[in-house]
C-alpha cells in the first residue's frame, strides 16, 4: 500500500458520527405496500380527495411498472433487489405534530441539537429558516411567522395540503409526474411529509431556508415531498441536509424534489447528503433514490442546483432543469464523493426548450477505497432551442487502486445554432505532491484534505458559507481564514 | 547542526551515493558542486526523507537526533527546509492557503499560537518584499501556469516564512535569467543568520557570486571529491567538472 493510500485510508475510515438512535416511540403500519396503506396514508394526513387520487394513480403506475420492467436497472450500481413489501412506509413520531416548537418531544429535539440543528427559540440567531424532517414527518418549521410577513410560505408539506391546497393542486407534479419513473411513482403514492415554499411576486427571502432530514427507526423507507415555488421576480435560497442511524440492512430513501421558478426568478438549492453510508464491508447504508428537477418556467429564470454527495451506500440522482423560458438559465454543481464500498450514480440532465437559454455543469468526482463514482448527464437542445448553450466539465479524483470513475455524457442537439462543449479529465493524487505538502511540515491526512479540497473548490464557491464550512469539514478539510 | 556520516544511499536497488561525510554548522553556507547525475540531488532528498530514496548505510544527526528515524513532515517542523528543484502544482489551493497552512502547521509544532487570517496577511507582506513576488500570486493555485522563476521566488518566499534552521535549496537558481537570479540570491543571502545553515545545492558558480559559501563541495559519482571554499568554485568554473572527474577516478574505491 502506497503512502498515500494509507492516509487515504485514515481520512476515509472516521467513524460516522451521526449513527446514533433516538427514543422515539414511532407510530408506524406494519410493512408492505397495496391500495389500502396509500389510504391510510391520505387518511392519517386528513388530505383532500385530490390528493387521494393523486396518491391512487401513481401507486396503481407504480404496480404497472413493478410488474413489468421493475426497478431501472441501467444506473452503472448493483444491489440486491429491494423487496417492497418489506419496508413500512409510514412512521411518525408518536406525538402528534406540535403546534409550537415548544411542544415538540424534547427527545427529538435534542436529535437535531446533536446533529448541530438548533430548533430552539434562543439559538435562532444563526439567521437559518429551518424544517425539521423525521422520519418522513415535519417536526417542526423555524421562523414561520417571520417569514409569513413577507408573504412567504415555508413549512411542511402536510401543513401546505391544508392552508394552500390550490397552490399544492397546481404544482404538485408539474415537474417531476408521478409517471417519471419507478422511484417517482413510488414516493408520489406514499410520500408522508417533506417541506413546501412558496416566494411571492418580486420578494427576495432574506434568510436561508433549511430543511434537515432524518431517519430514525428500523425498517422504514423515507419518502419525502419538496415542492419550491418562485414566483416572477422572487430569489430563495434553500439548504437540505440529511443523516440516518447506522444499521446492517439498507433503508430507502426515495425523495421527490420539484422546483418551479416563473418569469425572473431564481432559485439556487444546495444539499449536503451525509445519510450512513454502510460500514468498511460495504453492509448497510442508505439506498438514496432521488428525483430532483427544476422547470425554469418564466423567460430569464434560473435554477441552480449545488450537491455535495459524501453519504449513502448507493446514490442515484440526477438534479436536472427544464429550460423552458426564453434566456433562462440551469446550473449544475457538484461533489460526489464514494469511498469504502459506496456507489454513486450521479449527475443532471439539461434541457433546452426556450431560445438563448444557458447551462453549466461541474462535476467533481472523488472516488477512494473500493468506492465506484459515474457521472451521467444528458444535455438535450429542442429544435426551437436557437443559440442554447451548455458548457460541461466532468474532473474525476482517484484515491488508491481499488476505486472507479466512469463518466457517461449524453448530447443530443437538434438544431445548428446552438453550441455545447465537454470537458473532462481524471487525475490522481500524486506522491510528488503529497511529500511536497510533508515537506512543508503538514501531515499527510491535512495534505490529501487539502489538495482534495483545492479539487472541489469550485463548487464549493457556489454554496453558502454555513454550508461550504460543512462540506469542507464533511471532506475532512480545515480551511479556515484563507486570504485572497 | 548536521553531520552526515558515511552515507550510502539511492533508489531502490541502485546505490548513488558511496559514502558522504559532511558536517555543517549554525551560520554556515555549503556549496555543493558537481555534474549532472553526480548525486547532489539524491543527497537532498535524502535529507528531507523523499519516500523514493533509501539510505543502506551510514547517519545523519541533526541537531543532536537521528534525522533517519524522523517522518518528513517532522523534519520540516523541526526546521528542516527544502527549497524544490521542481516544485509542484496544486490546483485549487491558492497560495496564501497553502502558505498559512504551512506556516501553522510549523508554528504548531513549536508550541505557538496558530496565526490567524490577519496576523498571517501582515506576515507575508513583510516578508514577499523580499522575493519582490506581485501580491496576485498569493490567490492563484500553488504554482499552478507559475513560470519557472516565479515558482523559484515562491520556494525561497517559504523558506522566508518558515525561517527554518537549516534549509537546502536544490538548483535554486537554475532556469533563472540574469534578474531573477539576483533577486533570488540576493532574498537568499539576506537569510543568513549566525544561528541558521545553509547547503547550496548548485551547478554553476553564479549562484556563490550573490551568495558567498563557507564551505564548497565538490560531489562526483557519489562521493565528495574535494572540499574548499570560494576559490575552489571559482577553479571548478574556469576549469571544468571534467578536471575533478579525473581526480576523482585516482580516488580509492
Amino acid at each position: 500500500m502506497s503512502r498515500t493510500e494509507k492516509i487515504i485510508e485514515e481520512l476515509t475510515n472516521r467513524a460516522y458520527p451521526y449513527g446514533f438512535v433516538s427514543a422515539v416511540e414511532a407510530d408506524s403500519t406494519p410493512p408492505g405496500l397495496d391500495e389500502e396503506v396509500v389510504r391510510l396514508i391520505s387518511g392519517k394526513k386528513n388530505e383532500p380527495k385530490f390528493m387521494l387520487d393523486w396518491r391512487l394513480r401513481a401507486y396503481r403506475h407504480w404496480v404497472t411498472l413493478e410488474r413489468s420492467a421493475g426497478e431501472p436497472r441501467w444506473a452503472n450500481v448493483t444491489y440486491p433487489p429491494i423487496d417492497y413489501q418489506k419496508i413500512v412506509y409510514y412512521s411518525a413520531p408518536k406525538q402528534k405534530v406540535a403546534a409550537r416548537l415548544e411542544d415538540v418531544d424534547p427527545e427529538i429535539l435534542r436529535t437535531f441539537e446533536k446533529l448541530g440543528i438548533p430548533l430552539e427559540e434562543q439559538k435562532r440567531l444563526s439567521g437559518i429558516a429551518v424544517d425539521a424532517v423525521f422520519d418522513s414527518v415535519s417536526v417542526g418549521t423555524t421562523f414561520k411567522e417571520k417569514l409569513a410577513e413577507l408573504g412567504i410560505v415555508f413549512c411542511s408539506f402536510s401543513g401546505a395540503v391544508q392552508e394552500h391546497p390550490e397552490l399544492v393542486e397546481r404544482y404538485l407534479g408539474s415537474v417531476v409526474p408521478y409517471t417519471d419513473n419507478f422511484y417517482a411513482a413510488l414516493n408520489s403514492a406514499v410520500f408522508t411529509d417533506g417541506s413546501f415554499c412558496y416566494v411571492p411576486k418580486g420578494v427576495r427571502c432574506p434568510m436561508e431556508l433549511s430543511t434537515y432530514f432524518r431517519i430514525n427507526t428500523a425498517g422504514t423507507g423515507q419518502f419525502e415531498r419538496t415542492l419550491i415555488i418562485a414566483d416572477e421576480g422572487s430569489y430563495v435560497s434553500y439548504l437540505e441536509g440529511c443523516t440516518a442511524p447506522m444499521r446492517d440492512e439498507n433503508q430507502l430513501h426515495a425523495a421527490v424534489v420539484e422546483l418551479i421558478a416563473l418569469d425572473d426568478a431564481r432559485i439556487k438549492y444546495s444539499t449536503v447528503q451525509n445519510w450512513y453510508a454502510g460500514d468498511h464491508e460495504g453492509k448497510g447504508g442508505i439506498f438514496n433514490f432521488v428525483t430532483k428537477r427544476g422547470k425554469c418556467a418564466g423567460a430569464r429564470s434560473r435554477i441552480s442546483w449545488t450537491q455535495v454527495e459524501t453519504g449513502s451506500a448507493i446514490t442515484w440522482k440526477y438534479p436536472s432543469v427544464i429550460l423552458q423560458g426564453d434566456e433562462s438559465v440551469g446550473e449544475f454543481y457538484s461533489v460526489a464523493l464514494t469511498n469504502s464500498y459506496q456507489q454513486a450514480d450521479t449527475g443532471t440532465k439539461m434541457i433546452h426548450l426556450g431560445k438563448n437559454t444557458r447551462s453549466t455543469i461541474l462535476s467533481k468526482g472523488i472516488s477512494a477505497g473500493h468506492g465506484n463514482n459515474t457521472y451521467r448527464g444528458l444535455v438535450k437542445v429542442l429544435p426551437r432551442a436557437a443559440h442554447a448553450r451548455n458548457y460541461t466539465q466532468c474532473d474525476s479524483m482517484l484515491l488508491g487502486s481499488h476505486c472507479g470513475a466512469h463518466t457517461f455524457p449524453y448530447i443530443e442537439v437538434a438544431n445548428s445554432s446552438s453550441v455545447v462543449e465537454h470537458e473532462a479529465s481524471t487525475q490522481k493524487i500524486s506522491d510528488e505532491q503529497l511529500f511536497y505538502c510533508k515537506q512543508r511540515g503538514l501531515s499527510g491526512e491535512n495534505a490529501v484534505s487539502m489538495i482534495v479540497n483545492g479539487f472541489c473548490k469550485e463548487v464549493f464557491r457556489n454554496l453558502p458559507m454555513e454550508f461550504a464550512v460543512e462540506a469542507i469539514r464533511l471532506l475532512g478539510v480545515s480551511l479556515e481564514g484563507s486570504v485572497g | 547542526m548536521l553531520s552526515i556520516r558515511k552515507l550510502h544511499a539511492g533508489v531502490a536497488g541502485k546505490e548513488i551515493l558511496h559514502g558522504i561525510d559532511l558536517e555543517v554548522r549554525a551560520g554556515e553556507v555549503h556549496a555543493v558542486m558537481g555534474p549532472n547525475g553526480s548525486g547532489k540531488s539524491t543527497l537532498a532528498q535524502v535529507l528531507t526523507g523523499h519516500p523514493g530514496y533509501v539510505v543502506t548505510a551510514g547517519e545523519i544527526l541533526y541537531g543532536g537526533r537521528n534525522l533517519l528515524e524522523m517522518p518528513p513532515e517532522e523534519r520540516a517542523r523541526e526546521g528542516l527546509f527544502m527549497a524544490f528543484q521542481y516544485p509542484v502544482e496544486i490546483p485549487g489551493v491558492a497560495n496564501a492557503e497553502f502558505l498559512k497552512a504551512a506556516v501553522n502547521a510549523v508554528r504548531e509544532h513549536r508550541g505557538l499560537e496558530e496565526l490567524d487570517a490577519m496576523e498571517f496577511l501582515a506576515l507575508l507582506k513583510e516578508k514577499m518584499k523580499l522575493v519582490d513576488i506581485d501580491p496576485a500570486f498569493m490567490s492563484r493555485p500553488l504554482n499552478e501556469g507559475f513560470s519557472g522563476g516565479e515558482k523559484k521566488r515562491n520556494e525561497i518566499l517559504q523558506m522566508a516564512l518558515l525561517d527554518p534552521k537549516l534549509a537546502v535549496l536544490d538548483e535554486t537558481d537554475s532556469g533563472l535569467d540574469i534578474d531573477a537570479l539576483r533577486t533570488v540570491a540576493e532574498g537568499i543571502d539576506r537569510l543568513r543568520r549566525p544561528d541558521n545553515a545553509m547547503i547550496l545545492v548548485t551547478h554553476y558558480q553564479r549562484l556563490l557570486n550573490y551568495v558567498t559559501p563557507d564551505r564548497v563541495h565538490v560531489l562526483s559519482n557519489g562521493r565528495i571529491v574535494r572540499s574548499g571554499d570560494q576559490a575552489l568554485a571559482q577553479e571548478l568554473e574556469t576549469r571544468g567538472y571534467e578536471w575533478l572527474e579525473a581526480t576523482a577516478e585516482a580516488l580509492p574505491q
